[in-house]
């Protein structure tokens, strides 16, 4: 059991990690659908969090969700998944992010 | 809440639910459905959502297959959206809660996140609101279908919200149910502030973005008096514009009251006081203010009302239909004003590059020979049921005027060879709105019986403004000494021998009433509401005081001075005149 104790109500495994956007036009149009339609292939549920001054909790599996996160060029979110396959959802979606979504 | 700030153009305070218009007019009025009829309206949003992704998939595949990767990419989101389980269910909610018809759930779901997509910093991801509206306009049109969107189909009292009223929009409106208008477009003399007048209702314009800010279904006060637009007031705002609404409905009961005094100065100079009107059916509301006619008839929105080009017995029909009703009164019938900023359906699918210069009224008359016949007919038919005086509009110079009265002419000689019976000596008379006719007014004079001042456009082609762009609508000022220099000598050198009457916005302006009484007018004719405001100036002045008012106008040389002068002098005999 080296499950964190945090977890220990929660049925299914949790996963996160911290990105920051570095793509130049941000969170856009595209990129919001690229990772929409990535969160839509795993059966956890996504969330996307922003902090800061609007602080805003986005369902990553609705585009228009991810465009109202305003997540411009440089801003820090937090990837959450909570499903049977989280980590591997948060790995893969993360990686869409150091990418730069294909952009350069 | 939320306060917007705009130009008051029309007084009262209207409380009620918003629709909001765009671009395409679409209206979708709050209407409710049974509960036993939930799961069978969520189907037909499914269905209608199907239909669009199929649609909007084999558009995307042909875009590709020519290469329009960029169209393609945005038909793409579009796809994306409409697949969103939380915007679909949303949707579905709202229906299943709310008990709202689909296309009002569609919209009320879409309009918040367009009003929250508007308000991003950001400026690529705040443009994406058009997408947004494109999405809704794709759903309604599936769940609606073009056609039955228009604002004749209301059920329920509501306040129009739109970017501007187009003037087919409002000739179409189904007037029983309007109760205000805001606008993001549009000035003091916009089309929105005209019709609003007419229809006696408070009207707020020129607002920016309310379109934006608004969802259907809001609660929406559009207080006229002021200017101010309050979205989804509190308890507290909504009591207290209640009552300012009460308040204001007292006075005009109390200005009523002037009714049946006449429009008579302190020193006894009788003036006449008469109305403007776009329906026949306007005629009863304008008697009820205590018009004493109707100084003019806008004739155009025969046009504008429905599809086709209205036919003689169309005419002749609103024609005897306002002569009936205003037994003997005169009605002054201005022959059709098209172009520029009203088009018939067919004519607007071909914009002209500069359309208040181009092929507009008189004009476009001129050009289509049988269609300013028909009505001339129509016009002579009627001239024998009660007092009928037909005018020209934008006479620019003399020639068309006398294209005009010979077209007239050859009208009658037809109706004299069929038998038909017409007033062979009808007053016939011309709008003085371009600068050249005012300057030419002492030639003019000879070869009409009337002249009626237009100030809209006298003051847009003298001083070059568009009155409906906000960013230059502050230059149109009807106190600018230029102006007021021309409607002066049209004014003296018309009433010597011929009358002469103003039937612009300026005439139902108490601020420019001293003014113009000084400078000789003695007809006015405007919006009906404002007919009890200006009878109380005429008859809290002498006519000798009015001059001397005039005088000390015409000395000065910016419009700023004029305003603040006739503002202090009005105030002094009328202390409620603002």
């Amino acid at each position: 059991m080296s499950r964190p104790s945090t977890h220990v109500h929660s049925a299914m495994p949790k996963a996160s990690r911290d990105i920051i956007v570095s793509n130049s036009l941000g969170l856009h149009a595209r990129p919001a659908m690229q990772f929409v339609d990535l969160a839509n292939q795993f059966r956890s549920r996504v969330t996307v969090s922003k902090g800061g001054q609007e602080p805003y909790d986005a369902d990553g599996k609705s585009v228009m969700q991810m465009i109202i996160l305003a997540a411009t060029q440089g801003t820090p979110l937090k990837i959450l998944a909570d499903g049977d396959d989280a980590d591997v959802a948060v790995e893969k979606l993360a990686k869409l992010f150091d990418d730069k979504f294909g952009e350069e | 809440m939320e306060i917007k700030k705009g130009i008051g153009v029309s007084p009262g305070v209207a409380i009620s639910t918003a629709i909001v218009l765009d671009a395409e007019t679409l209206a979708v009025p709050r209407r409710q459905i049974l509960a036993p009829n939930v799961d069978a309206e969520i189907l037909r949003f499914q269905n209608a959502l199907r239909e669009t992704i199929e649609h909007l998939s084999r558009q995307r595949d042909d875009l590709l297959a020519n290469q329009r990767k960029e169209i393609a990419g945005i038909i793409d989101f579009h796809i994306g959206v409409l697949h969103d389980k939380t915007l679909t269910d949303q949707i579905e909610t709202e229906i299943r809660t709310h008990l709202n018809t689909a296309e009002y759930a569609v919209s009320v779901v879409m309009r918040k996140y367009a009003a929250v997509f508007s308000r991003m910093a950001d400026r690529y991801l705040s443009e994406r609101v058009k997408d947004i509206h494109d999405i809704e306009r794709q759903l309604l049109q599936r769940l609606i279908g073009r056609g039955r969107l228009e604002l004749a189909h209301l059920t329920g009292d509501v306040v129009v919200i739109a970017r501007d009223m187009l003037p087919s929009q409002t000739a179409s409106l189904d007037k029983k149910f309007v109760k205000g208008f805001a606008t993001d477009a549009g000035g003091r003399t916009s089309h929105t502030a005209i019709v609003a007048r007419a229809m006696g209702i408070p009207a707020v314009v020129g607002l920016g973005d309310i379109t934006a800010e608004v969802s259907a279904g809001d609660t929406v006060i559009i207080d006229g008096n002021h200017g101010i637009v309050i979205i989804n007031p509190d308890e507290q705002v909504l009591a207290e514009n209640r009552e300012a609404g009460k308040r204001y409905l007292e006075q005009e009961t109390q200005l009523e009251s002037l009714l049946e005094l006449p429009a008579q100065t302190l020193d006894g100079h009788l003036i006449s006081l008469m109305a403007n009107i776009e329906f026949p059916t306007e005629v009863d509301d304008a008697l009820r203010r205590g018009a004493e006619g109707i100084g003019l008839y806008r004739t155009e929105f025969l046009y504008l009302a429905s599809d086709h080009e209205p036919s003689e017995e169309e005419h002749y029909g609103s024609y005897a239909d306002a002569l009936l009703r205003l037994k003997n009164r005169p009605l002054v019938i201005r022959t059709v004003d098209l172009g520029a900023d009203k088009y018939t359906q067919d004519k607007a699918s071909h914009p002209e590059r500069n359309p208040f210069l181009g092929d507009r009224s008189i004009r476009m008359c001129l050009h289509d020979i049988p269609m300013f016949k028909r009505q001339l007919r129509a016009i002579m038919r009627a001239s024998v049921l009660g007092d009928v005086r037909v005018m020209f509009p934008m006479i620019t110079t003399l020639m068309e005027l006398r294209q005009a009265k010979m077209l007239l002419n050859d009208v009658m000689e037809e109706l004299e060879d069929e038998g038909v019976s017409y007033n062979r000596d009808i007053p016939v008379g011309m709008m003085i709105e371009v600068p050249s006719a005012a300057l030419m007014a002492e030639k003019f004079a000879k070869e009409v019986n009337f002249f009626s001042i237009g100030t809209n456009d006298l003051i847009q082609y003298t001083l070059a403004v568009d009155r409906t762009n906000e960013k230059v609508a502050g230059l149109f000022c009807p106190g600018h000494p230029a102006v007021l220099g021309l409607i002066r000598d049209v004014v003296r050198k018309g009433s010597r021998s011929i009358g002469v009457s103003m039937c612009g916005e300026m005439a139902g302006e108490p601020l420019y009433t001293l003014l113009l009484l000084g400078l000789g007018l003695t007809t006015f004719s405007m919006n009906a509401p404002d007919i009890p405001e200006i009878k109380k100036i005429i008859r809290s002045t002498t006519m000798e005081h009015a001059r001397g008012v005039a005088r000390r106008v015409m000395t000065f040389d910016n419009e700023r001075q004029v305003v603040h002068y006739l503002r202090d002098e009005t105030r002094k005999i009328d202390p409620e005149a603002f």
